[in-house]
């Protein structure tokens, strides 16, 4: 363990606040550290992965005598925002109790933004050095790696994951354990984990956030998911979008190599396993796994049919085991507290916690951890602080989009429903990666779901006819709407194709395509007839208007 | 992401699909496929590596690429297509990607790409753009806390203000983005 340090900086340094100067303002603080001298010279400046309020970077965390960072909540931590590289000198001064010129920007820990929440997968986002192996150590990581190997067989592995009822986080919520036997019970032979970090959803970037600032989290998770189905291969799928996180996450495999955690004989067990990190080149159907699979083989990423699922004719043949990068990340906690610890979280169907993307018309964006079962009104409105400048009792929200392009539009009036797979499914929508995506009074449904319906005509590979030409009909069906002058015979047409792709397409992104059409004809439909040439046609006037909205 | 257009190879205008390759960037695409061990898997991770070579990926690379790899050229030209990253034309010198992403969208990312254009004096998604800039769009940069967001020669750009029409065209105009004559650090910019 590291010796205490009584002051501490800790910069944000992954890719939100580094578009805003976080590098530098993490400069001109080393060398206001130097020019200052005296009691500043005490205080530790340490780049750190994502301190949650993307939306006021680049942030800072001071921490005071909060020993070894291991917990910094145990001294007192304050955090600023939105500071300028010219701002380091008053910063310093106010760690070092010199002066608080910086009051203005300091938030509040006791914001619900920050108290509201727990961090279970996050827990090392923001508090080690995303790109120190050592500090990585120091907190933590491995340790459950280690200690499985020596002590504990892969089915009690297998055993600790079941027991935990994660599911996937990717999306589709497939319980993990369940996967993981799946794949551990194939015939004798070789087997593969892959990562599946092409997260392509608009609107999230929560596994963003976890390569760039614990990066070897994820890389014990997959250890550890190797281990317990039998695998001495892997890759991690990461989208050519993500700079940052392909460097941090080579930097990070890098150094696990070097440390033993990672090849042949690790930790001193006869467990191998080689790791590598393959690029996307922008394609979201790669998100889907039998896409993703070709794609790694360097193929075009185009889907096949399941069965045979990857878990039992993955890569090259082999049984493969995909998970997301959520998921992953989440193991070594599971481990390390215990399976019932985390069932503990959550709800009966839907254990632990989930990472959302906060962002659209909301004051706090950023990213938010919490346990499943949290209202939506909690995490868009008291933790997401509602639609700036507006109020009422929906704080200005009109709907909260969930689960990017396979997912759906939940209306204000539906805020009081608990995140979790089920309730969001019976609404229409889905959980999906985790990004929610806020919207304002003034945000045309037909629109939204016309820039989600042109996200799939443009990401469609082309395989299959359902998705191929499907989506390109809604769309230009959708700009009837939009541009206001479609008939009621196209409400129904819209509908009727809607329904035709999703059962017929072959894979999730043609299936779930319609969804953002469906559910804002479901809530929203008066929108749609509105757009209409002669809405006055629509009988009975006000049999669609479901629960309108009324402040 | 979107790489800054290699050194070699700002061209004016367009240069012919055909031109001869640079002996010496052929060498260095033999020398990279030799470290992939030839092997036909890493295909994706060649063509990004070619494209970093020359900003884009010319037909005599993607032929090359196919016979040192042992894959027919159908193949290569196959997955070189159906990659959105990939460039199969010569890029403009500047280039600017407007993320349309849902929380971009929200946030007058449409509105902001509109106003590129008015500005630029091109279309979206126009590879060739006016000549010296390429406006292009993107499904989502994960920069979501940060939207609106831009990303101008490899930079990305965060928090575009759409509600001040004019603190926008300031903002603007500090990255460069200004139609073809004025464009004062524009160095291959139309006259």
């Amino acid at each position: 363990m590291a010796s205490p340090t009584p002051l501490q900086l800790r910069c944000c340094a992954a890719s939100g606040c580094r578009s805003a100067g976080s590098e530098a303002l993490q400069a001109a603080l080393l060398a206001a550290r130097d020019q200052l001298g005296g009691a500043a010279e005490a205080v530790t400046i340490k780049p750190v992965g994502c301190l949650r309020l993307c939306g006021r970077g680049p942030l800072v965390a001071l921490d005071r005598s909060g020993g070894d960072g291991q917990e910094p909540s145990a001294g007192s931590t304050e955090l600023y925002a939105e500071l300028t590289p010219e701002q380091a000198p008053a910063l310093l001064a106010a760690a070092t109790g010199l002066g608080d010129e910086l009051a203005a920007q300091r938030l509040d820990p006791a914001h619900p933004f920050f108290a509201l929440q727990k961090a279970v997968v996050l827990e090392g986002c923001g508090v080690v050095n995303p790109e120190s192996i050592d500090d990585a150590l120091a907190h933590g990581s491995y340790a459950q790696l280690k200690r499985v190997l020596l002590e504990c067989t892969p089915e009690q592995v297998r055993d600790q994951v079941k027991r935990s009822g994660l599911r996937g986080r990717g999306g589709a919520g497939y319980p993990t354990g369940l996967k993981w036997d799946t794949v551990a019970l194939q015939p004798p032979g070789p087997r593969t984990v892959v990562c599946n970090a092409d997260e392509g959803d608009p609107g999230a970037f929560m596994d963003r956030s976890v390569l760039e600032s614990d990066p070897h989290r994820l890389i014990e998770g997959m250890a550890i998911a190797a281990y317990a189905v039998g695998a001495d291969q892997g890759y991690v799928y990461v989208r050519a979008e993500y700079p940052l996180a392909i460097e941090r996450l080579r930097l990070a495999l890098k150094q696990a190599r070097a440390k033993g955690l990672l090849g042949a004989g690790i930790a001193g067990s006869s467990f191998n396993l080689r790791l590598e990190v393959r690029v996307g080149a922008g394609a979201y159907v790669c998100g889907e796994e039998t896409a993703l699979l070709a794609s790694i083989q360097g193929q075009r990423g185009t889907p096949r049919p399941r069965p045979p699922f990857p878990a039992q004719v993955g890569l090259w043949g082999a049984p493969t085991l995909i998970n997301n990068v959520e998921t992953l990340a989440s193991i070594p906690v599971i481990l390390r507290e215990g399976g019932d610890w985390y069932a503990a979280i959550g709800t009966e169907g839907s254990k632990g916690t989930k990472v959302f993307a906060l962002s659209g018309a909301v004051a706090n964006t950023g990213l938010v951890e919490v346990p499943m079962g949290t209202s939506l009104r909690t995490v868009v409105q008291t933790i997401g602080g509602g639609v700036p400048g507006a109020d009422g009792p929906n704080g200005g929200v009109k709907a909260v989009q969930t689960g990017g392009p396979s997912g759906g539009c939940i209306p204000a009036h539906l805020l009081d429903t608990p995140v979790d797979y089920e309730s969001l499914r019976d609404l229409g929508s889905m959980m999906g990666s985790g990004g929610l995506v806020v919207m304002g009074e003034t945000t045309s449904m037909p629109e939204v779901a016309r820039h989600f319906m042109r996200f799939s005509v443009n990401e469609s590979c082309g395989k299959c006819v359902p998705c191929r030409a499907g989506t390109v009909q809604l769309a230009q069906m959708l700009d009837r709407f939009v541009e206001r002058r479609a008939s009621l015979a196209d409400l129904e047409r819209l509908e009727a194709l809607c329904r035709m792709v999703g059962a017929t397409s072959l894979c999730g992104l043609g299936q779930a395509a319609p969804n953002p059409v469906l559910s804002t004809l479901r809530y929203f439909r008066q929108e749609y007839q509105a757009a209409c040439r002669e809405p006055g046609q629509c009988e009975p006037p006000d049999a669609c208007l479901l629960q309108e909205v009324t402040p | 992401m979107i790489a800054p257009p290699s050194a070699q190879s700002p061209p004016s205008a367009p240069s012919p699909p055909q031109a001869e390759l640079p002996a010496q960037a052929v060498e260095r695409t033999t020398r990279l496929i030799r470290q992939h061990r030839g092997r036909a898997d890493a295909l994706i991770e060649v063509l990004h590596q070619v494209q970093e070579l020359y900003g884009y990926l010319p037909p005599g690379a993607l032929a090359q690429v196919a016979r040192e790899l042992k894959l027919p050229l159908s193949r290569v030209h196959g997955v070189a297509s159906f990659y959105h990253l990939f460039r199969l034309e010569a890029p403009t010198a500047h280039r600017c990607a407007v993320c349309l992403g849902t929380a971009c969208f929200v946030k007058g990312g449409g509105e902001l790409a509109a106003r590129i254009e008015q500005r630029l004096g091109l279309r979206l998604d126009d590879a060739a753009g006016n000549g010296t800039w390429a406006l292009e769009h993107v499904s989502c940069l994960g920069a979501c806390g940060q939207a609106p967001v831009l990303v101008v020669d490899g930079r990305l750009e965060p928090r575009l203000p759409m509600d001040d029409p004019e603190a926008l065209d300031r903002r603007l105009s500090a990255l460069g983005l200004t139609a073809g004559a004025d464009a004062a650090d524009a160095p291959g910019g139309a006259s």
